[in-house]
């Protein structure tokens, strides 16, 4: 038996919805995040919870790619794919790379499931995979049987734990410790010790099957180099949880967050409410609307006031967005993009609500926009749309969306003491109190309610400057619209100094990108500068207002790609700001794009001369 | 709930500075005085009282009002409330609505509201149409109500507010009138006292849209054949002594107590009884007098103080890690 080094590997978990697959692959993250590798994962599944079994809808996958290099994507084409039906391996053969290895349950290619995957009749899908493939047919439904026969679990709940074999091969041939998961199956069973029983037994037997097999090559991914520091693995939801919380505490604050079940981010509601004992409020709101209105009366009262939703519940939010953005008081709105338009394709990703988001309100009501761009990311923007809100008096909406929500990542988290503090203008006294005066940034002062002397009335109505009291005034109205204006654009004063990921100064192309596209644009313009091309990359997190110096670093390339998994929106905001002729690259398929779709049209527009 | 005690400021700095934009003559200005007089007697400190608001002529009312205030979006004071109330518990709120804004467009969130049982006071002033808007039928309206918006009759059934909230298992269910003063005060004191989401429905008199349509609940000629006051404890007569109420099984009858009929056969009054109320709020047609007063009143576990239980019991299960435990979270490793 011999053990071949690796340096990267791209494994696709695949099976029904009811499978495991989502467990066993989490399970193979962590254990595979302990053992030091970087790594980014993306779990894929249908919208439905038990889709048809056995059909090619009903698929769930979860990929992950981990390496001893650094990692900046799901990985495209898989090395390895692991089938537990024949629809799992009808669905995702095709884009297993040449020669890659496939794991499968050969009991789920049986006559039943070949009908359910739409095979035709007859045919013999394991035998016509070419020979270049490594292919190990497992009988995995028998031998796991056979190695729960004595538990008097019925053959349903035995097949359930089919997963840990399969996951316990796949330990075998990485090499990997069984340790992790073994003490994650002694938690989640506890109370239940012969399904303990049932899922250790076949985690161990998937284990010894592999070493038992004669002839078989393992792998083995060590170590990645990454930065020294403490890390942990972490998803975009969670990040995004984690975030508000840090910011509440950083600013003295209470958190709120109301927020309507909805997926792609009913995550970081259950995220949130697991951490009451740091004083976390979290409110189930009725509908989407009374989520946003419900925070935007926490907000009112002095907490860190959050709403968290998708796009559909965007859309019902939209009008307390515009009350929130005249009362002019702090606010996150956190949009896990899904594909869209109305109910879309809930649990696939897209950055179509771009443009809503900058411009989806009655009357000019300009909200700051940031967007998160990897699943560690969105602590960091969670961070700062609440430090922005807080300290800009502003609601911001926070673009995340289901890829990176779902997906995870390694993650150096930082030290409480050295996120940047946040300091909301909450005022005590005043004897002359003016609820819509300004400071130099054009920031109104915060009273709230308890404050004796301060007792003031807000409204959606137009306010008269400075004393809000409601004002139908024409020159007011106009005065008050080009100052909230400038509140937000002040903002753009505030943000760091635009830096270019990689890549020459100035040239023939910039690569623009926002939100999720980050690892995959990273690694095609890595190998566009390694083929010589010279390509520059740039990624955008404040997209409203946006950097002061973006309209400089834009003018030294003679061209802009932007790719964009929606229909071309980000490419309209470049144009209309800095009326460069942007290059739109469009996905709209429900998945993030993949390095090659973006290295391709990089060589179609630069070559190497 | 606040213990009234002594006056912490005045009627008269109880009302803001801004002038009142309400038609001349409307039911609104009445239900502001009151609640400009019973405030200052409430014992709570002005600073610690918020109006909020949703949008209609009622909707106003904040700005009129020399407390914290929020006049919010049309339907949504409910929800404002609620995050309102989560955020800071010791703040005394009162919700102010209408029959088109918390009946129709903002139904679900009151619906909601009522059956957590936030402590707050919501007071809808009903008036059966659409003012602001200029005199459409509203979810109150009569069927068969001739408006611009309805001009061969109103088809929608109307709402009975009061058996609304008490489907919604309401704590407090009143009704009272702009014209009565004295009732209107005596039921904002009993809302304000009560923990958990107090609901007063007001019959309020929109002169210019649906002028006269309480008169026979307000006019000293008509209203003691046509309306019943609730006291607690006490039976349920009307018209001046002349008739009472009795059950028969669950089936409300009216005597004549002037025929000779006995006091002590008649229905006494009891807030706590929850059929005896649904049965009183469904005195909403001709046959019976109108019921005014305290319908219904429950205690019962207030939403936010259950939340902060919660969080105190968390505390001490799961205990208070400081900020780098949760960013470290439970599997962390180290690269050197």
């Amino acid at each position: 038996m011999n053990t071949k080094a690796l340096s990267k590997v791209t494994i696709h978990f695949a099976g029904d919805s009811g499978d495991g697959i989502q467990l066993a692959g989490s399970q193979f993250t962590n254990t595979t995040a302990l053992a030091g590798n970087d790594l980014s994962t993306f779990p894929d599944f249908p919208a439905e919870i038990r889709a048809p079994i056995g059909t090619v809808a009903g698929v769930s996958g979860f990929q992950i790619n981990f390496g001893s290099e650094t990692i900046h994507t799901p990985g495209g084409r898989p090395d390895v794919l692991v089938a537990m039906n024949a629809a799992a391996f009808k669905k995702n053969f095709p884009n297993l790379k040449a020669g890659g290895i496939i794991v499968l349950d050969s009991a789920g290619f049986d006559k039943k499931n070949l009908r359910l995957a739409a095979y035709a009749e007859d045919s013999t899908p394991i035998e016509d995979i070419p020979k270049e493939y490594q292919v190990h047919a497992i009988d995995i439904t028998k031998l796991n049987r056979e190695a729960l026969k004595d538990l008097s679990l019925g053959s349903r709940d035995k097949d359930r734990s089919r997963n840990m074999f399969a996951l316990g091969f796949i330990y075998f041939l990485y090499s990997r410790s069984l340790a992790t998961t073994i003490a994650f199956l002694e938690a989640k069973f506890k109370n239940k010790p012969e399904v303990l029983e049932a899922n250790l037994r076949a985690l161990n037997a998937g284990h010894n099957y592999g070493d038992t097999v004669e002839a078989i090559s393992r792998f083995k991914v060590a170590p990645a180099k990454m930065e020294k520091g403490e890390y942990r693995n972490i998803t975009g939801n969670q990040a995004t949880a984690l975030g508000l919380i840090a910011a509440a505490e950083k600013s003295g604050l209470e958190l709120f967050y109301g927020s309507y079940p909805i997926t792609p981010a009913s995550d970081i509601l259950h995220e949130l409410a697991a951490h009451k004992n740091r004083g976390v409020k979290t409110f189930q709101a009725e509908d989407e609307i009374a989520a946003v209105t419900s925070a935007i009366g926490a907000s009112f009262g002095g907490a860190l006031a959050v709403t968290g939703t998708s796009g559909p519940g965007m859309a019902l939010k939209t009008e307390g967005l515009g009350l929130a953005f005249m009362l002019e008081i702090p606010m996150i709105v956190v949009n896990v993009q899904r594909g869209g338009p109305s109910t879309g394709l809930p649990t696939k990703t897209e950055q179509s609500d771009l443009l809503q988001a900058l411009y989806g309100r009655n009357g000019e009501a300009p909200i700051p926009v940031i967007a998160a761009n990897s699943p560690a990311d969105c602590f960091s923007a969670a961070y700062e749309a609440a430090r922005i809100a807080l300290e800009h008096m502003t609601p911001v909406i926070l673009l995340s969306d289901g890829y990176i929500a779902n997906s995870s990542e390694p993650w150096k988290f930082p030290q409480a003491k050295s996120l940047k503090p946040i300091k909301p203008p909450i005022i005590k006294t005043n004897d002359n109190y003016l609820p819509y005066k300004r400071d130099e940034r054009a920031v109104r002062s915060w009273a709230l309610p308890g404050t004796p002397g301060l007792e003031h009335r807000l409204g959606g109505l137009e306010k008269e400057m400075e004393t809000g009291n409601v004002s139908y005034e024409a020159d007011n109205h106009q005065e008050m619209v080009k100052i909230r204006d400038r509140k937000v654009r002040l903002i753009a004063k505030d943000y760091p100094k635009t830096s270019l990921v990689q890549g020459p100064s100035s040239g023939p192309l910039l690569v623009l990108g926002w939100g999720n596209t980050l690892g995959a644009i990273q690694v095609a313009v890595e190998q566009a500068l390694s083929q010589g091309l010279a390509v520059a990359q740039l990624h955008l997190k404040y997209i409203n207002p946006l950097p002061e110096d973006l309209g400089e670093i834009l003018s030294a390339y003679e061209r802009v790609l932007i790719p964009e998994l929606n229909n071309g929106q980000m490419v309209r905001i470049i144009r209309d700001n800095y009326l460069v002729d942007a290059v739109a690259l469009d996905k709209i398929k429900g998945q993030p794009f993949m390095a090659d779709e973006i290295l391709e049209k990089i060589k179609s527009l630069v070559s190497n001369d | 709930m606040t213990e009234p005690n002594s006056a912490t400021f005045t009627a008269k700095e109880a009302a803001s500075d801004q002038e009142i934009k309400w038609c001349p003559g409307c039911g609104d200005y009445s239900i502001l005085k009151q609640m400009q007089t019973v405030l200052p007697s409430l014992g709570i400190k002005r600073e610690d009282i918020v109006f909020i608001s949703g949008i209609g002529c009622s909707s106003r009312f904040p700005y009129y009002m020399n407390t914290y205030g929020m006049h919010s979006i049309h339907g949504r004071a409910p929800a404002v409330a609620s995050g309102l109330k989560i955020a800071n518990p010791d703040l005394s709120l009162w919700v102010i609505t209408g029959d088109g804004d918390g009946l129709s467009i903002g139904g679900n969130h009151l619906m909601h509201l009522l059956r957590r049982n936030i402590d707050l006071n919501v007071l809808l002033f009903n008036n059966e149409i659409y003012g602001l808007t200029k005199g459409q039928y509203s979810p109150t309206s009569e069927v068969g109500k001739r408006t611009k918006s309805s001009p061969m009759g109103s088809l929608d059934h109307p709402f009975n507010p009061l058996a609304l909230a008490l489907g919604a298992d309401a704590t407090f269910v009143a009704r009272t009138i702009d014209r009565d003063p004295k009732h209107l005060r005596g039921i904002l004191e009993a809302s304000n006292l009560h923990k958990g989401t107090s609901f007063v429905e007001i019959y309020q008199n929109c002169n210019v849209f649906n002028d006269g349509a309480f008169l026979s609940y307000s006019d000293k000629k008509q209203k003691e054949e046509h309306i019943i006051l609730l006291e607690e404890g006490q039976p349920l007569v009307f018209d001046e002594g002349r008739k009472g109420i009795r059950l028969n099984g669950l089936k409300p009858e009216i005597v004549d107590l002037s025929a000779g009929e006995s006091l002590n056969d008649l229905w006494i009054h009891d807030s706590r009884d929850a059929t005896k109320a649904y049965i009183l709020s469904r005195f909403f047609d001709d046959t019976f007098p109108r019921p005014f007063g305290l319908f219904y009143q429950e205690d019962r576990a207030c939403y936010e103080d259950q939340m902060i239980a919660q969080i105190h019991q968390a505390k001490a299960t799961q205990g208070e890690t400081d900020l780098d435990d949760l960013l470290r979270g439970k599997r962390s490793w180290t690269v050197d």
